[in-house]
């Protein structure tokens, strides 16, 4: 009885590590239109799980969203899209692996990049070997080096991105006569571009760095390192950070405070439905990069509010456990891979290189505006938003869809409110 | 030099707070890897699990995330009984557990990890309490602020109550010293006419009974999403082994040790240097004294 007690619990067990096994691998392929042709396939991996998944799902409901408008349409050049995709567990170990069995297996037509520079870094040798165009989604300065002519990212950063990422921010900053600045960045890819681009735009306008250090992303407290940061006195603090640090170093600031009169910048993740309402209040003064947010100047991207509507609605309807307002990427993981179809359909077929040089060419009309790549495939024009976080009450999500939460302080065009001081937006 | 005063003093206390937040994600696995040698490296996610746990009573009832800790405690020890007890029967009874005892719990994080993604989605999650966020600054002359953040200082002084009352289960009850027993002669427990599995099985679910305050104190401490356990696998098994196998108070002071270490370096060498001190200490301490600061040598067992 207990033998055969045993085998049934290993069959059990085998079965629950098998089903795990196959639920992490996750091989999701959307359900095409019933058409008979052969589908397109467009291939990627995508951070599912992880630290960037709040992001990564977000993008994934987006794309979803445009492969069912598409096969609508009918399709590219009359064949029906299928979205092919593994979760990368926001892991680049994870990333070559999976381009290649997409590729070499899957037989993707195009691929498009996961969310993120450190999953697009890791899948770069291979587009590039494979000589495909390569899409990238949130990439800061992936192309910096190689010079790839079938890269395009939809990050708008502009032709030089690091730099131009921080650069509305220190001019946001200048009107309080800064002189000296502490950086902290996380010793990551992304980050640690960012910081480059920060320094030059420090240095650029004369000030004095007195801090500059890189932090593990392990670190499971960020007050020690405030702390020294603070001791230094910088008139200003640039933070370049994945979403643990952002948060860490959030409470770090209601805990020890400082008398820097701006902070924030680069700081990835408080764009999140969970972050912000998490951390509510605490955000309060923070000065950071956003893309879209809820204020009424932003209708210069006249499908994106659209675009969220049907989003948010999807959520809710389906009880979806994904980003509850989708406005960090849910347009622009939309626009690269309409730019992709886009492409495609002028085109009129799948060869590689016809599609790279109508990319490069085009100007494109997309739910984020007009969309043109300059060098390296980055945007030929920066559209990086600077925002402060001000008037937060409480931890009530719904206060972040309305406006005056992120109030924009550039671009100038569609300023929606002033740059206060750090100090004067705490309690 | 008041300023060197000032980061110094406020290194080292935020290096103890933290040291006990470490404290009470090891201790646990203290219990199932250090005394039992079973090798639970489930455990990080099951203190990620306490965590959502401490989260969902927080946000749909507002209980204050401790006191969830405490309310999922008995649930935990049911786990780990029934984990035990399939861990026992699959596996060790048949003298299989190293490898495929390894590879039943990398299993049970990924079936753990993947139940929180469906529950919860991947979003990070965050609780509300009134010490989140606030601080407590002693005041020390006109230059040295000591500011404690609260959040830290609830971690330091649960973990401290739970580990001296582990402590003192483990030495001073009958039952406690025939856990210790187990671990160091099992048949010779039998021979007393005592059931060694049934005290490993009831001490293994205590190991696992931890991960409710243990997570509730992570979410306090740290945002938390689903595959935050995978971060902290290293340093866990790190603080277990530098404090000794088998020793609960060499735990909490290794997990000090590093709590101190990681916050000085932080502070005055660089927050990035920080993890190599760590695992340099580890290093360092397994080079001269193999068994870990409070291990018992192996001659011993």
């Amino acid at each position: 009885m207990t033998r055969n007690l045993t085998n049934r619990v290993r069959v059990w067990l085998v079965a629950g590590l098998f089903a795990a096994s196959v639920v992490l691998s996750g091989s999701f392929a959307t359900t095409a239109q019933a058409q008979n042709k052969d589908p397109i396939k467009i291939g990627f991996s995508m951070a599912l799980t992880g630290a960037l998944a709040g992001g990564g799902q977000q993008s994934l409901l987006a794309m979803q969203i445009w492969a069912e408008d598409i096969n609508k349409k009918g399709g590219l050049i009359g064949r029906p899209v299928e979205l092919v995709f593994y979760d990368d567990q926001t892991n680049p170990k994870n990333v070559p692996g999976i381009y290649s069995k997409l590729i070499d297996i899957d037989k993707v037509d195009l691929i498009v990049s996961g969310y993120g520079t450190n999953l697009i870094a890791p899948a770069m040798p291979i587009a590039i070997e494979r000589e495909m165009v390569f899409m990238g989604l949130f990439g800061m300065d992936n192309n910096s080096k190689w010079k790839y002519e079938k890269y395009f990212q939809i990050l708008p950063a502009g032709p030089n991105p690091a730099v131009g990422f921080s650069q509305y921010w220190f001019e946001a900053v200048e009107s309080l006569k800064p002189k000296t600045i502490a950086v902290i960045a996380a010793d990551a890819e992304f980050a640690q571009n960012l910081k480059k681009g920060a320094v030059t735009n420090a240095e650029k306008m004369g000030l004095e760095i007195v801090y500059e250090q890189n932090y593990n992303p392990k670190t499971a407290d960020f007050t020690p390192i405030l702390r020294a940061a603070n001791a230094k006195k910088p008139d200003v603090i640039y933070i370049a950070s994945y979403p643990n640090g952002s948060a860490g170093l959030v409470r770090a600031l209601a805990e020890v405070g400082t008398d820097a009169k701006a902070v924030g910048g680069g700081m990835v993740g408080l764009q999140f439905s969970g972050l912000m309402a998490g951390l509510g209040p605490m955000l309060n003064g923070i000065s950071n990069y956003d893309f879209f947010v809820p204020e009424p100047t932003m209708d210069l991207y006249p499908g994106a509010g659209d675009l969220i509507a049907r989003y948010q609605a999807k959520v809710k309807a389906d009880s979806l456990k994904v980003d509850a307002l989708g406005y960090y990427l849910v347009p622009w993981s939309y626009a690269y891979v309409d730019i992709l179809g886009q492409a495609v359909n002028a085109v009129g077929s799948l060869d590689q290189d016809a599609i790279a040089a109508y990319i490069a060419k085009t100007k494109f009309t997309t739910v984020v505006g007009d969309v043109k790549f300059g060098p390296n495939g980055e945007w030929d024009q920066s559209r990086t938003l600077v925002v402060q976080y001000q008037d937060i009450k409480n931890n009530d999500l719904s206060q972040f869809a309305q406006p005056g939460t992120r109030k924009i302080l550039l671009p100038g065009d569609i300023k929606t409110g002033d740059l206060q001081t750090f100090g004067s937006l705490r309690k | 030099m008041a300023v060197f005063i000032d980061l110094l003093l406020n290194a080292l206390v935020i290096g103890i707070l933290l040291g006990g937040f470490y404290a009470a994600l090891a201790i646990g696995l203290s219990i199932t890897f250090g005394l039992l040698d079973v090798v639970n490296i489930a455990h990080p996610t099951m203190l990620v699990l306490g965590a959502f746990i401490a989260f969902l009573l927080n946000s749909t009832l507002g209980i204050d995330p401790i006191l969830a800790g405490v309310i999922a405690t008995p649930f935990f020890f049911i786990l780990g009984w029934l984990i035990y007890q399939v861990y026992y029967n699959v596996f060790e009874k048949s003298g299989a557990e190293s490898l495929r005892g390894l590879a039943f719990f990398f299993g049970l994080l990924f079936i753990i990890e993947v139940g929180l993604v469906i529950q919860f989605g991947v979003d990070h999650r965050l609780v509300e309490a009134p010490y989140i966020g606030e601080s407590w600054n002693i005041i020390i002359g006109e230059e040295i602020d000591v500011a404690i953040p609260f959040r830290l200082l609830v971690a330091f002084v649960v973990a401290s109550i739970a580990t001296l009352a582990i402590r003192a289960y483990l030495t001073k009850t009958f039952f406690g010293r025939a856990v210790r027993a187990v671990a160091q002669d099992m048949m010779a427990l039998r021979l007393m006419g005592v059931d060694p599995i049934r005290v490993k099985r009831i001490a293994f679910a205590m190991g696992v009974a931890t991960a409710g305050v243990g997570g509730a104190l992570m979410i306090i401490v740290l945002p938390i999403e689903p595959s935050l356990g995978r971060l902290y696998l290293g340093n866990v098994f790190a603080i277990v082994v530098l404090g000794g196998l088998g020793s609960i108070s060499g735990t909490l002071l290794a997990a000090v040790i590093i709590g101190v270490a990681e916050s000085i370096v932080a502070t005055f060498f660089g927050p990035s240097w920080a993890p190599a001190v760590s695992f340099g200490i580890l290093l360092a301490v397994l080079a001269f004294r193999p068994e870990g600061l409070f291990g018992k040598t192996a001659g011993a067992h």
